[in-house]
């Protein structure tokens, strides 16, 4: 029987994680996601959950024991946002090329320099190529659902990939929301027993791992991570589908809204695509046709469905809360227009907005629409991304 | 010569699952000095065996120091070096280029026999 709760963000993830009960937790603090393995290690100081808990000096130290539990043969996780999924960089490549199932909540905070601790996505953006699945969420319901299908997804003998649950640095993390939060014992059903095939702590089949390739096998094993990660669009849909089915919400890799005769829309991720929504409906009030488009599976990246979503409109617009700072736009954007091309020549234009927390509020994305209007009779979309919100 | 195994073929992740699979790699193929066991001076203190990296001191059941395992050692000079035995050491480095086959003691190169570990 589900319940409600209030909960912050991380408070909901940090309760998926006591729901799923892993082998090993080892983090180290970072605001802004400092509360969640503070949640998570009250539960574990209170004896609900046996979760060993290691409390390392660093994050490239959390992510290092977590590859070293999960090799093992535990079923591992850590948590991180911003500076901590930098430091861990190089282990964040060695998780995935490891093939370790490792499910960590990314709390989105904006990357060093200049220090921000406020939310964009720039974080994430950083290990797009790393051969981490991403989740993104809109709010904590969806953090707290994604956090329990992506243990299944990483595990899948198709998949063995680390998965990485995205959600938003303070708006999701610190506020407050009504969470529908499902029994325990279904939870773990769902999730079920880790069984490696392969793991270290096993005498009767030892095993070695993480060894020198020379230039004669690197290139296949890399090879093997891209079938995985072809292997995910599958997975993550079966997930879904078992998901429904035993706890009721639907979960796709873009999520529609008012797209049925939209001629315009905008595609972005997280938290913003619910703010979105009040623009969008106020905007369809006004007999505008503008529709969204949440993106919640980044990698594998979902080119086809989104080519199918954007088919027969006018005008796209992007918004990307990180910059990619190639001379052009952000990083969703060029996923984006890649997975178009070809497919359909309708413009797509891009906004690099809310960096370091900026607000982004209800008349920037009312100026999207306009300029969607506009671009969708001029058939022209600028080069450049707009930057929304910045004081010029 | 048959192709190399494709990426369908091997075990993801670069992972092998087999134990102990460090014994099929010939690290004495990287060598350009040896270490030559003097039997005639040697003391049997192992010390010798007790530092080597790649376990190429051979020793028998008792123990004691056979000679040195030429598919495994990179001639390192580490056994060399701890050998105590004065004025001249059981234990002495020679390039490489200038071994003959006559003067290794138990020559075993390229046959792959895994020296004795000790019984402690």
């Amino acid at each position: 029987m589900a319940k409600f709760e209030a909960l912050t963000g991380n408070n909901a993830v940090a309760y998926a994680m006591k729901q799923i009960n892993p082998d090993v937790v080892a983090a180290y603090p970072i605001t802004p996601q400092t509360s969640l393995m503070e949640k998570f290690t009250e539960y574990v100081a209170d004896g609900e959950i046996d979760t060993e808990v290691v409390l390392v000096e660093s994050e490239h130290s959390a992510m290092s024991a977590t590859v070293g539990a999960s090799a093992a043969g535990a079923r591992a996780m850590t948590a991180t946002s911003s500076q901590g999924f930098a430091l861990m960089w190089e282990v964040v490549y060695i998780a995935s090329g490891l093939r370790l199932p490792i499910v960590m909540p990314l709390v989105n905070r904006a990357l060093s320099a200049p220090i921000n601790i406020h939310c964009d996505h720039s974080d994430a953006m950083g290990g797009r190529d790393s051969g981490w699945i991403q989740l993104w969420s809109e709010n904590a319901q969806e953090a707290y659902e994604n956090m329990i299908q992506a243990v299944r997804i990483a595990e899948d003998p198709k998949v063995l990939l680390p998965v990485l649950v995205n959600f938003d640095g303070f708006i999701i993390s610190h506020g407050v929301e009504n969470v529908s939060l499902y029994d325990t014992e279904k939870v773990r059903n769902f999730v079920g027993e880790y069984r490696p095939k392969h793991y270290l702590l096993n005498a009767k089949n030892p095993i070695t791992i993480g060894l020198l390739d020379l230039t004669d096998y690197y290139f296949e094993h890399r090879r093997q991570m891209a079938d995985a990660m072809k292997n995910a669009y599958g997975v993550i849909g079966a997930i879904a589908d078992e998901f429904k089915k035993e706890f009721g919400p639907s979960y796709r890799f873009i999520e529609p809204y008012r797209m049925d005769d939209a001629e315009i829309a905008v595609i972005g991720l997280g938290s913003t695509m619910g703010t979105l929504r009040v623009v969008i409906d106020e905007c369809r009030a006004k007999g505008i046709k503008v529709g969204s488009l949440k993106i919640r599976v980044f990698r594998p990246f979902p080119d086809e469905e989104l080519a199918r979503l954007v088919s027969g409109l006018k005008a796209v617009a992007v918004l990307d809360r990180a910059d990619s700072l190639n001379g052009i736009s952000g990083p969703l954007f060029t996923d984006v227009r890649s997975a178009l091309y070809g497919k359909t020549a309708i413009p797509v234009s891009d906004y690099v907005y809310g960096l370091g927390g900026r607000e982004i509020t209800l008349d920037n994305l009312r100026q999207i629409v306009t300029d969607l209007g506009t671009i969708a009779g001029t058939k022209k979309a600028p080069r450049e991304s707009t930057y929304l919100g910045v004081r010029v | 010569m048959a192709q190399a195994p494709g990426w369908k073929e091997i075990p993801i992740g670069g992972m092998i699952p087999e134990k102990a699979t460090s014994r099929k790699y010939m690290t004495g193929t990287w060598r350009s000095f040896r270490s030559v066991w003097h039997k005639d001076r040697c003391i049997q203190c192992t010390q010798c065996w007790y530092v080597c990296p790649d376990f190429a001191i051979m020793t028998d059941s008792d123990s004691k120091v056979t000679g040195v395992n030429y598919s495994y050692c990179k001639g390192c000079g580490l056994c060399s070096k701890i050998c105590p035995v004065k004025p001249e050491k059981a234990l002495t480095m020679i390039k490489e280029s200038d071994a003959k086959k006559e003067m290794s003691h138990a020559d075993t190169e390229g046959s792959g026999k895994v020296p004795n570990v000790a019984k402690t």
